[in-house]
């Protein structure tokens, strides 16, 4: 009796219909997907997404050219050149980070003892050509002032579990 | 008309130059390209002969089928060229020879054709009215009641043809492992999924 | 000079304007028949589709068709330049070519060949050259492959198509293919002959290498079957032929199936309905022969989100095995049914 109903299903493509049925019943189901470009995903207060060096709210940048982050780049993206300051404060000259080598680990934030080097929640920085994903110390220090408040922002919210 | 006899020069000459290139080219794929090109502007020709059946018949047949199987053949076969030409000064003699002869006997046919008095009266004859009966019509009625007997003794030759290349070429090998589908399609959820509960920790 | 004007420049003109008229809509049709297959395959994966270009992603098509037109076209050197060249504009070409015998509208053709319906089959049956010769001219093992199945695939189909078709053409008596919409006047074919219809739909399927039958291309195992050495112009060719083939299969199953042109209100269900006349006379054909071929591209689109792909085996023998013994039965028993009941049309 199996067997018959079986043939009879094979013959009136019993399975594709029933097929059929079920996707158009997800066709009209609302859609999972977010309206991506016009409608942002909620991120994670921990979220790694572009460079960028944050300055104290003097205006002075943190970072003291302590080269832990370019030593912790498993991707050995990260070029620094340091010297002395008028002023006798230690101080970068040259902050390089190549963005198409950069994996986002996030260990350069770790490493940094100043918090001035951080991966900040910016993941839409596509561009045309490669040159202009190598970072420089003024486009990363740009980077920072845009993104300040939100970095900031993240900071307070990661703290407590640090 | 000069239309019309534009595309017919047009065709013919597409038609001669391909079937030359079929001989011609080197790569035996490209001849059997040539060799559809040739095909697709015969079809052209007898639309313009309004003969729009035998053409479709035409582009169906030999273009949609034969020709495919024959580009797929010389496609597979990988045909080098050099190989081919190795015993040409060995073949020349017999094959200049049959070329001889085929060349004389076009040229007996050729000057003893003649043409009867007026052909246009005589095609005229041969030929319904095309407004009158489409030329599916009148191939169907000649063919369905002159011809029945040569068109079914042509299909039987043609099936026993077939059945006997298949019958020539098939080899039953022992020990060969097959597609059952019937069973394959047959099988259901419960024949091949077993669920199992598995204890965190335990393992099966 | 005026004699020339008269008989061979006004009548060309005017062939080459409804030409146009039909290549350019169908172009524009093509690029939004793309667009919705995507909306709706991701509708049913519950997704959103393009949504940027344009509103709710609308222009997506045109701007894919820009991008690729501006890309570099990139020949393999190990290929056979001429063919690698041809076979793209050969699959574009044959695609369209066959839109010129396709009935829109009652006289709305621009063709009224009376071999139509051979017409329509002898060039899709033409389309599996641009397949085999992209596959050869490519010298690659993955769009060879590709091609092979594809060469089978297509003219194992095209028998039980062609049989299918000698089907209605018993029910029509005619080869012309508004002849066989006329014959559909009240009763559209698809109710008596509804499983040759479906073997019909399914070979269709086939024979436009689209899901579950999309062998030549299957992207996990062959890339892109034929089209993986493609690029660029002669990529969006491939792209815009196939498509133009699959609507141009859809339209096939509209006119020999689904009454064309024909309004499904016009019949004995619908017609002691007060109004139905004057709606019926105010909707034009042209109207309903392209809602009837949205929706067959809906319904191409609707099994491709559905079903997953055939195994080339399975494939051969639902072809050989299953599809060409039902179609010439089918052939055998509509013939029989219409001798015995004296139905044949045109008796003469």
């Amino acid at each position: 009796m199996s067997r018959i109903s079986q043939v009879a299903k094979t013959i009136f493509l019993w399975e594709f219909v029933i097929a059929m049925k079920l996707t158009l019943k997800y066709f009209f189901k609302p859609k999972l997907t977010i309206n991506y470009p016009y409608e942002k995903g909620p991120l994670s207060p921990r979220f790694r997404g572009e460079l960028a060096l944050r300055r104290y709210d003097n205006g002075e940048e943190r970072c003291i050219a302590c080269k832990l982050c370019e030593a912790i780049c498993p991707a050995q993206a990260i070029t620094i050149e340091a010297e002395e300051r008028e002023d006798g404060s230690r101080r970068t000259t040259k902050y390089d980070i190549d963005m198409v080598k950069c994996i986002y680990c996030g260990f350069c934030q770790e490493a940094c003892p100043v918090d001035a080097i951080v991966e900040g929640p910016n993941f839409e920085f596509a561009t045309e050509t490669r040159e202009e994903l190598y970072y420089d110390k003024a486009k990363l220090l740009a980077n920072g002032d845009r993104w300040e408040q939100e970095i900031a922002a993240n900071i307070v919210a990661d703290a407590p579990y640090r | 008309m000069i239309i019309q006899a534009l595309t017919f020069y047009l065709f013919a000459t597409i038609a001669v130059a391909a079937g030359f290139m079929v001989i011609a080219s080197r790569n035996p794929v490209h001849s059997v390209l040539y060799l559809i090109l040739a095909f697709f502007t015969s079809g052209g020709l007898f639309v313009l002969m309004g003969a729009e059946f035998l053409a479709m018949i035409m582009l169906i047949v030999y273009i949609g089928a034969v020709a495919v199987l024959f580009l797929f053949v010389v496609m597979m076969l990988d045909i080098n060229s050099v190989d081919m030409k190795q015993g040409f000064l060995q073949y020349l003699p017999i094959g200049g020879v049959i070329g001889a002869i085929l060349a004389i006997e076009l040229l007996f046919i050729v000057s003893s054709w003649s043409f009867g008095g007026d052909t246009s009266l005589i095609a005229a004859t041969a030929r319904p009215v095309v407004s009158e009966v489409g030329n599916t019509q009148s191939i169907g009625l000649v063919l369905y009641t002159d011809y029945i007997y040569a068109f079914q003794a042509a299909g039987i030759i043609l099936l026993v043809a077939m059945i006997g290349a298949i019958v020539l070429t098939h080899r039953s090998r022992p020990g060969v492992k097959k597609q059952n589908i019937t069973n394959q399609v047959h099988r259901t959820p419960e024949s091949a999924v077993e669920l199992k509960k598995i204890p965190p920790g335990q393992g099966i | 000079m005026a004699e020339f004007i008269d008989i061979y420049l006004l009548p060309g003109l005017w062939i080459l304007g409804k030409v146009l008229l039909i290549v350019v809509p169908l172009l524009l049709a093509v690029a939004y028949a793309i667009y919705f297959d995507r909306k709706i395959w991701a509708a049913i994966q519950l997704r959103r589709g393009p949504n940027v270009v344009g509103p709710w992603g609308l222009l997506q098509s045109f701007a894919d068709g820009l991008k690729l037109l501006l890309k570099e076209t990139i020949v393999p050197s190990g290929a056979n330049k001429g063919v690698f060249i041809i076979a793209p504009v050969l699959m574009f070409v044959v695609a369209f070519v066959a839109w010129a015998v396709i009935p829109f509208d009652d006289g709305l053709v621009l063709s009224n060949l009376n071999v139509g319906v051979l017409y329509l089959f002898a060039i899709s049956s033409l389309g599996v050259y641009g397949i085999i010769m992209s596959g050869w001219a490519s010298n690659s093992r993955y769009a060879f492959l590709g091609a092979m199945r594809s060469a089978a695939q297509m003219v194992s189909y095209e028998v039980s198509i062609g049989f299918v078709i000698v089907t209605v053409l018993l029910c029509v008596g005619s080869l012309n293919l508004s002849d066989v919409v006329m014959a559909q006047e009240g009763l559209w074919f698809f109710i008596p002959l509804f499983p040759v219809f479906i073997i019909f739909f399914i070979s269709a399927l086939a024979e436009t290498n689209r899901a579950p039958f999309d062998l030549p291309e299957a992207e996990a195992e062959l890339v892109a079957g034929y089209q993986v050495e493609y690029s660029s112009l002669t990529f969006a060719l491939f792209w815009l032929g196939e498509y133009t083939a699959v609507l141009l299969m859809c339209a096939m199953t509209t006119t020999l199936f689904f009454g064309g042109w024909l309004s499904p209100f016009d019949n004995f269900l619908f017609n002691w309905i007060p109004g139905m006349e004057a709606f019926n006379a105010f909707m034009p054909g042209l109207v309903w022969f392209l809602l009837k071929t949205f929706f067959f591209f809906f319904v191409f689109s609707w099994i491709k989100a559905s079903v997953p792909r055939y195994r080339y085996d399975q494939l051969m023998r639902l072809g050989w095995k299953v599809f060409l013994p039902l179609s010439l039965v089918a052939v055998i028993v509509t013939a029989g049914v219409l001798v015995a009941f004296d139905m044949l049309p045109n008796a003469s």
